[in-house]
């Protein structure tokens, strides 16, 4: 990642620190990014699973939170013994997981069109002009953040019918843009100001990396159980998120992937593969002729 | 194998393509090896399997654009694939790949067809010849550049298997078409693709693992037993008995629908494997066990 290409105009990295050991699961986040971004409804349905009614990140939800009810303990002394007093252990997890703003991000690399791009704050952001919805970035996030707005289906997406040019009203990807506009006037996004706990915090991602590991400290020192920072690390598979976590257990229970990589890591090898595939192809063509014409 | 989730939800997100994708990958690969054909048959005077070859890969190639427009969210945005070229996007290389063989074949076929312009038309065959391999073959990295399981990890194989399906398909292509005096080549072309996809196939299936029984069950498993024995009678037939036109006909066709149910079977594997939370986490999983452990 670089914002050096914008010169005098680069700021320091921004991104979110969501602690959450004091998220209480009001959902703030999620009304407030829908209604500072004007992002359309999508549907009231009841899942059953605990108070998680809109169950992941998509096109239509850029913060989301997740809920998560557990036969464990809260608290644990060293030798993991549960240390709650309770009669049987119990906890109820909650944490608002949003886009990762990743140092190498899978989504912007694999954007043909440049709709994608790296903002003077270093976030991630779609230009909504541009993009044609491919698709290709929805597959390539390693974390499921991404996602085509879909409409209704109509008659002209039927397979195989020639395209009708201009007909289609969305089709575009969307996604947190860490309130780009909000940034550019000086404000801090729209969940990070409306959340009542500071589980979301946001700054410069270098001060909240410093904060994260005090926190970390703190709570290791309470003995809480499974307290760990995910993605602050800059060695890791997409160089550290933008936007990282402190969890209290491991990040799959959370819908995260435990050792996600952006898959232009393997982008060099992969065309080499492809060339010399393409070799063996054109070898193998030419030598279907040697044997004449019959 | 079990592994936690959150409430058994997908990590990564399927992909949102359509069946325009599939069917692309099928005549995307049939244009690129005809024009290596067309341009191998030209070089050694088999001027009737040349022609042929020129039209299988001009109508194919004209018939790409259309369907990877038709996939599109925003199709009358499509020429925004051509704002720049970006090697970290394979679906940006693979956009001007196609601009040049789409362009130069459909021209030489024209020229070829009206008999005109010989000069213009043998650079438009040289063109369409270099941009053919790396057509057939770009659309393995292209999966593969994902983070779905299933294609990512089979990034080494990809691009060769569909390189021999392609090399398989447009063999067969031919031989439908082309006197058996003349279709020698094709028909070899044919079989010993399909020899390779298979040896290909099982490869790939070994070194995936468990992450490969997609393919074993839904639709993916279904495209892959179709595939399998449409291009193993098929490529029989041409084999054993391909002088014979009823025989090269029945043989040929059978090899384009088992080359199309490849192409199906590689497709609906990634949302299969997208869609189970496992094959995200448990690789994962392992790779950090074994990082941790040296």
């Amino acid at each position: 990642m670089s914002t050096a290409s914008y010169g005098r105009e680069a700021k320091p990295r921004v991104g979110f620190f969501t602690d959450t050991t004091v998220c209480i699961g009001c959902k703030a986040c999620e009304v407030a990014c829908k209604e500072w971004n004007v992002i359309p409804a999508d549907g009231l349905d009841w899942t059953g699973e605990s108070y998680d009614n809109t169950s992941q990140l998509d096109a239509n939800t850029w913060r989301h939170v997740a809920f998560i009810e557990q036969r464990k303990p809260l608290r644990v002394d060293a030798d993991g013994t549960d240390t709650d007093g309770q009669p049987e252990p119990l906890r109820w997890l909650m944490e608002s997981d949003v886009c990762k703003h990743c140092t190498h991000a899978g989504c912007l690399d694999a954007c043909p069109t440049g709709a994608l791009f790296r903002t003077e704050f270093g976030t991630v952001v779609v230009q909504e002009d541009v993009c044609n919805g491919c698709g290709y970035c929805v597959p390539a996030c390693p974390f499921g953040v991404i996602d085509k707005r879909h409409l209704p289906p109509s008659p002209q997406d039927a397979p195989l019918a020639l395209p009708l040019l201009g007909t289609k009203e969305d089709g575009r990807v969307w996604k947190c843009t860490l309130c780009y506009d909000r940034l550019k006037d000086g404000h801090e996004p729209a969940c990070a100001k409306a959340c009542p706990t500071d589980s979301i915090q946001f700054g410069e991602l270098d001060e909240l990396r410093e904060r994260a590991q005090q926190r970390l400290e703190k709570l290791e020192g309470e003995g809480w159980n499974g307290a760990r920072l995910y993605g602050e690390d800059p060695d890791d598979g997409v160089g550290g998120f933008g936007a990282f976590f402190l969890l209290l257990d491991e990040p799959e229970v959370y819908g995260l992937p435990p050792d996600p990589v952006v898959p232009t890591r393997h982008l060099a090898g992969l065309w080499r593969t492809t060339a010399l595939a393409a070799a063996g192809l054109l070898a193998g063509v030419a030598l279907a002729f040697a044997g004449g014409a019959e | 194998m079990t592994t936690e989730s959150y409430y058994g939800r997908s990590i990564v997100k399927e992909p949102v393509w359509k069946s325009e994708i599939p069917l692309y990958f099928w005549t995307g690969g049939i244009a690129g090896a005809s024009a290596v054909l067309h341009g191998v048959a030209r070089l050694t005077g088999n001027e009737a399997l040349a022609k042929r070859a020129l039209y299988i890969g001009a109508v194919a190639d004209v018939a790409s654009p259309l369907l990877l427009v038709k996939d599109l969210g925003r199709p009358e945005r499509f020429l925004n694939m051509f704002r720049m070229f970006k090697v970290t996007s394979p679906m940006s290389v693979g956009s001007w790949i196609l601009l040049v063989s789409g362009g130069a074949s459909s021209t030489a076929a024209a020229l070829e067809l009206l008999g005109v312009l010989a000069p213009v038309r043998r650079a438009a065959e040289i063109a369409s010849f270099a941009a053919g391999p790396p057509l057939a073959t770009y659309t393995g990295a292209l999966v593969a550049n994902t983070s779905i399981p299933v294609w990512s990890e089979a990034r080494d194989q990809l691009p060769w298997l569909f390189g021999a399906s392609a090399t398989a398909t447009a063999g067969a292509a031919a031989a439908v078409v082309t006197p058996a005096r003349f279709a020698g080549p094709a028909r070899r072309a044919a079989v010993a693709g399909a020899v390779a996809e298979g040896v290909i196939m099982r490869e790939m299936r070994r070194r995936l693992g468990f992450v490969g029984e997609v393919y074993d069950q839904g639709a993916a498993g279904r495209h892959a037993r179709i595939a399998r024995a449409c291009t193993t009678l098929g490529a029989g037939l041409l084999a054993l008995a391909g002088r014979r036109p009823v025989a090269a006909q029945t043989g040929g066709l059978l090899m384009l629908a088992g080359g199309l149910a490849l192409r199906f079977s590689v497709f609906r594997a990634g949302f299969q494997s997208a869609r189970d939370p496992r094959y995200t986490v448990v690789p994962q999983k392992e790779r950090l066990r074994a990082r941790e452990s040296g």
